[in-house]
């Protein structure tokens, strides 16, 4: 290979990509070593097995996908403002929303959410830590190094350009030569491997790790979202393994999965990528129901309306996720009958979705809304997400869906579902447990800035998508022509892409107004909120709980506060923590190096790195982990000084 | 909250406003099989606004009605487990609503998967419709002529399109005339439509296939079946025949413009699963039966047959008859029907 | 840590327990896994192009033996965690020997069936259906290779470590991996071999 085949050449905007790459390592590299901070990067952060150090790192990462997602669809937005515009090319059209795709869904979305998971739901039951510390670190690592080399294809051999979805035969080798979906395929199987771990964690850490009293009727409604969402990707992720593998087997050792010739299906390909891919959706969608819930209930202080019903609700919903893949191509020709059925299954989801809406709103009758930034959020998410929902059920319908499918329509409809659903999800929850881990809010008329400028540009962005699918207009399209007449609306898409991004600006602005200049919280529990996670100090001791919590009631701080129900009881007892481990981290790096080599077929390097892999494995197996213990002084000195006394 | 309302209001009658400029295709039917699906798209836009005004009016007067600002500092919000028969009627109406629309789905479904109603005694017209990168061939083996890039077919008269690709999946679609259905490398897919009014719609590949899927347009021109057959009649006697050689670097060429042939490119290279005499490659024997269930093979007949709108003198003498390479001839065709630009 | 001596040593404190529970959710996903490649290979099973098919390539000879080894290193992996019950270290570390090295033979013959359809014209990348026939039969044996790497560790662990709650749960949790390849194998035997046979 040459040296121009590897590195994406002939691109203004790449070398700015390659230039600003360079500088940002220079100066992290400089700034860590100037300012003596290795040890620490290592020793607090890198080699930390701590849930909570482990979420803040999923959600910063979140934070830098979502700036490198956002980039692209500016830029997505900017090539169709008008017709016959020549800012980007075809190709580079396609890889950018091919990787807006993928980054906004995998590396923005999951990590977001893995992350507010990872902080929040061994607070919310009481426990120490997650049930397999090592393990969630390596989880968080084996992410990194898929979103890492995904992100390096964008300077180095190509991106993967046939849409997130990579339908065969678009995908085989013979119509996308350059390296850009193998990268696809790698990446997602590396990361997707640590997300399925994840998931298996957190099954067993709500499951098991409950403090007493905690039954599974008293969890609060984020926790159960997060055991649903983990037990769908138990189910989900290894349809992805498997599809992703006989993709890599087809383009790098000559498979015949879904090839044009010799028996190979492309069909199949896209049956097992949405097997896996509608599943996903409720895998992001769902825990953001679970922070809405919490959001909602607590800014209304109001207990959740319909908690049961909110609980079956979410149970139906992953059960029917499973039967509804084929409604993503109904014009593959299975017939009436087939597409009949998948409707129906796919407009009964709408039941248990409606039934979330009602009790949401219910929760707010007969309470005392406050409107902070967080219950912004969830507010609007109400009728922005309702749009999306009966957009969804007008999709599903298989009759309508042969003039919707593949058009702007679409777009608009799972943008009105992902985005109020999962991004302002995020966001609220970003907002609402900021003080929990850092002890100071965000600022208040900042965030609610950052609200509007976000809930009114994202109406404009996308509302007018509707009219362009119903106008002809279809995705993936680089140009159009003048006489189209889908000029005006992309104009005006274009003008809420830019206030979206403006928003952006001001809530990542914020972040840092309100590290310098927000109050101190001198209190765990600054919104007057139910639940157990505001029950301990914050920011929180790495014991999370100083007492092991005792849980008479479903709100159980509410109980605590308002119903004389004490959590606290026992007597501090000294706690035992896992230790810090630099395994994690060299094994996310040998996965990501074992990645990179295979992308170019080298095959040497990928078994050298291979057999790294398993080594560290051994290693680690063979590591006696005794842990370290925390000693009740420690812990009463600890405690006094999350109060503010002096000691 | 005001703020947003009022907002939105005002972004939707500008939207309104920009979309009146120009026709929305999708609702805009000039065939049955587009109009019961624009039937069933309006229908369900009426349902679901219901749904949307009930979640809005509950959510606007709650948000009125309870916030902070209003109630008394010392008012405590009541615990509320939640309410069985409530909760009953939200889950009672959405399933009613839910059933109506299966119904209609499965109808308007099985409706546009056959020949629309009213034409089915009537032959279809058959014509392969095969996409390769960027571009779509158009085989009439009836008439036993072959076009690239635009497609020419009579009105009152059911054409039964078989869609099939010599690369990645593609989608073709003609919103003003019918829905959208794929075609594929190892399989036969198969479209029916009829149009009913004269006139020239575009249709477009709507399944992204590589680089140059935005440039795979086409235009379809109806035509009344006297200036159809004479179309017909001046492709057999001017356009040259389809020779493999050509074909082939036909397939090969990125992007080309109209054109026309007087021979189609079945004979040598026939469509997936259509054992005919002339099937040579082996490798598409093992094509997946289970998917070619649904249709049954169309022996392609021997003489073209008259329809019976062959006889109606319905032309303008004047109708120019689209030729290869013509370009631009979607302005001056359509006299009779100028809803469509 | 808390040793509870009411339960076997495997379960004998609250992590050990939250591992096996673990493990048992981990072959849940394998479970899906497969399923996912049993449909793949079902899918493809009869699109062999002008390659061979099942019947062609397939020798009852091998996949007998194959079979045999397996179900009985199933067997002898149960005897091992029996008398790692019973404390019995040594009878323990020979039964653990004996399935590894079963594992081994079968891996053995396995391989050496691969460049049987190799040379008879089944590749890779000859149809459809021996890329899902090698996919499936390749992901088991991997699974088998890559637990003979690890029981090979563990057995190590156990020499020198004696029986503690690290090593009796690494035992059993390595016991439940290597039943299921067992059940996998069956399945395998079944669908893909006594199927294509027929």
């Amino acid at each position: 290979m040459k040296w121009d085949e590897f590195f994406v050449t002939g691109e203004p905007m790449i070398y700015g990509a390659m230039a600003s790459i360079v500088l940002a390592t220079i100066a992290i590299i400089v700034g860590l070593t100037y300012f003596k901070k290795w040890g620490y990067l290592w020793r607090e952060w890198l080699t930390t097995v701590d849930h909570k150090r482990i979420g803040v790192m999923y959600i910063l990462s979140a934070l830098i996908m979502l700036f490198r997602g956002g980039v692209d669809a500016i830029m997505m937005r900017l090539q169709t403002a008008v017709p016959e515009n020549k800012f980007l090319d075809s190709q580079h059209y396609n890889e950018i929303f091919t990787t807006h795709g993928l980054i906004m869904i995998l590396f923005m979305a999951m990590p977001f959410i893995i992350g507010i998971m990872n902080v929040v739901v061994p607070l919310q039951i009481g426990a120490r830590d997650v049930a397999f510390p090592r393990l969630n670190a390596i989880s968080f690592w084996l992410f990194f190094a898929g979103a890492m080399l995904l992100n390096l294809s964008f300077v180095i051999g190509g991106s993967p350009d046939a849409g997130w979805s990579a339908y065969f035969p678009l995908a085989s080798i013979e119509f996308s030569p350059t390296v850009g979906n193998n990268y696809y395929s790698l990446a997602l199987q590396i990361s997707g491997i640590g997300t399925l771990l994840t998931g298996i964690n957190f099954i067993v850490t709500i499951l098991k790790m409950r403090a007493p009293g905690m039954k599974l009727m008293r969890m609060p409604m984020f926790t159960w979202s997060s055991l649903i969402t983990s037990v769908i990707i138990a189910f989900a992720f290894p349809v992805l393994t498997v599809a992703l593998a006989l993709m890599m087997f087809d383009r790098l050792f000559g498979s015949q999965f879904f090839t044009m010739a010799n028996g190979g299906m492309d069909m199949l390909w896209a049956n097992l990528f949405w097997v896996w891919g509608h599943p996903e959706v409720y895998i992001v969608v769902l825990p953001a129901f679970g922070i809405f819930s919490e959001i909602i209930s607590t800014f209304s202080k109001k207990n959740l309306y319909g908690y049961t019903s909110m609980v079956v609700s979410m149970v139906v919903i992953s059960l029917l996720s499973f039967l509804v893949w084929a409604h993503h191509f109904y014009t593959m020709g299975q017939g009436a009958m087939v597409n009949g059925f998948f409707s129906i299954t796919t407009m009964a989801i709408s039941v248990p979705t409606g039934v979330k809406i009602f009790n949401w709103l219910f929760t707010m009758r007969k309470g005392k809304i406050t409107f902070t930034t967080p219950m912004l959020y969830s507010l609007a998410f109400i009728p922005i997400f309702t749009i999306g929902g009966v957009t969804g059920v007008m999709l599903a319908m298989a009759s309508a869906d042969y003039q919707y499918h593949n058009t702007m329509f679409l777009v608009a409809h799972f943008h009105y579902v992902l985005i109020p659903g999962t991004v302002f999800a995020v966001i609220a929850g970003f907002h609402y447990w900021f003080p929990k881990v850092f002890g100071f809010k965000l600022n208040e008329r900042l965030g609610k800035h950052a609200f509007w400028w976000i809930a009114v540009s994202f109406n404009v962005t996308f509302f007018p998508l509707f009219f362009l699918g119903l106008q002809g207009m279809t995705r993936r399209m680089y140009t159009y022509s003048e006489e189209t007449g889908f000029g005006p609306l992309n104009l005006l898409s274009f003008a809420g892409a830019l206030g979206l991004a403006f928003g952006f600006v001001i809530l990542v602005y914020n972040i840092y107004y309100s590290i310098r200049y927000s109050p101190r919280e001198t209190n765990g529990d600054p919104w007057d909120a139910r639940t157990l996670e505001w029950a301990t100090s914050s920011p929180i001791p790495a014991y999370n709980f100083a007492i092991t919590p005792n849980v008479k009631a479903r709100d159980a701080l509410w109980s605590a506060k308002y119903d004389n129900l004490p959590i606290f009881e026992g007597k501090i007892e000294p706690i035992h923590l896992p230790s810090n481990s630099g395994k994690p981290v060299i094994l996310g790096a040998i996965f990501f190096a074992f990645g990179f080599a295979l992308v170019f077929s080298w095959w040497i390097p990928a078994i050298i790195s291979g057999i790294g892999i398993l080594i560290i494995l051994a290693s680690m197996s063979f590591d006696r982990d005794h842990g370290i213990t925390v000693s009740v002084k420690e812990i009463m000195e600890t405690e006094k000084k999350l109060r503010g006394e002096t000691l | 909250m005001k703020k947003r309302g009022s907002l939105l209001v005002l972004f939707m009658s500008l939207v309104l406003l920009l979309s009146g400029c120009s026709s929305i295709a999708v609702l805009d039917p000039k065939g049955p099989a587009a109009r019961t699906l624009s039937d069933t798209i309006l229908f369900s836009i009426a349902m679901m606004a219901g749904v949307l005004l009930v979640v809005y009016v509950l959510f606007v007067v709650f948000l009125v009605k309870y916030r902070g600002s209003k109630t008394k500092d010392d008012y405590m919000p009541p615990h509320e487990e939640g309410n069985k028969w409530l909760e009953a009627l939200w889950i009672a109406v959405p399933i009613v609503i839910v059933t109506v629309l299966s119904v209609v789905t499965v109808e308007s479904t099985v409706a546009v998967e056959k020949v629309p109603a009213g034409y089915e005694d009537q032959k279809p017209l058959v014509v392969y419709a095969a996409s390769s990168d960027w571009k779509w061939h158009f085989s009439y083996p009836e008439e036993g002529i072959e076009t690239v890039n635009y497609l020419n077919i009579p009105t009152h008269r059911p054409i039964e399109l078989r869609l099939y690709s010599f690369g990645p999946i593609t989608s073709l679609w003609i919103p003003q005339l019918a829905g959208q259905k794929y075609a594929m490398s190892d399989m036969v897919n198969t479209l029916n439509l009829v149009a009913d009014e004269q006139g020239s719609y575009l249709g477009r590949n709507s399944n992204f296939s590589g680089k140059g899927t935005a440039h795979m347009e086409f235009e379809t021109l109806a035509m009344s079946p006297k200036a159809y057959t004479e179309w017909v009649e001046e492709v057999k006697t001017t356009a040259t025949k389809l020779e493999e050689a050509e074909f082939k670097s036909l397939l090969a060429t990125s992007y080309v413009g109209r054109k026309t042939f007087s021979s189609t490119h079945l004979s040598f290279s026939p469509a997936p699963g259509d054992h005919s005499d002339h099937m040579k490659h082996k490798d598409m024997e093992n094509g997946n039966k289970e998917h070619q269930d649904n249709k049954e093979e169309h022996p392609v007949p021997a003489t073209p047959e008259q329809s019976k709108f062959d006889i109606v003198p319905n032309i303008d003498p004047n109708e120019p008859l689209p030729q290869s390479p013509a370009e631009d001839s979607t302005s001056d065709i359509d006299h009779t029907s100028h809803e469509g630009k | 840590m808390k040793i509870d001596a009411t339960k076997p040593l495997e379960y004998g404190s609250e992590e050990n327990s939250n591992k096996i529970f673990g493990f048992w959710i981990f072959l849940g996903a394998e479970i899906a896994l497969f399923s996912t490649l049993f449909t793949v290979y079902f899918v493809l099973v009869n699109r062999y192009a002008t390659g061979p098919n099942g019947s062609e390539i397939f020798e009852l000879t091998g996949v007998l033996v194959e079979t045999f080894l397996l179900l009985t290193s199933s067997f002898t992996i149960g005897l091992a965690i029996h008398s790692m019950r019973l404390g019995l270290k040594k009878p323990m570390m020979i039964f653990f020997t004996l399935t590894l090295l079963m594992g081994l033979g079968f891996l053995g013959i396995e391989i050496m069936e691969f460049f049987t359809y190799v040379h008879e014209g089944a590749s890779l990348s000859t149809s459809a259906f021996t890329s899902s026939l090698f996919i499936l039969l390749g992901t088991h044996g991997a699974h088998v290779a890559f637990g003979l790497l690890w029981g090979t560790s563990i057995l190590i662990q156990v020499k020198r470590q004696g029986f503690t709650l690290a090593t009796a749960n690494k035992s059993f949790i390595f016991s439940l991996y290597w039943h299921f390849l067992d059940v996998v194998w069956i399945f395998i035997f079944s669908f893909v071999y006594l199927k294509g046979l027929m």
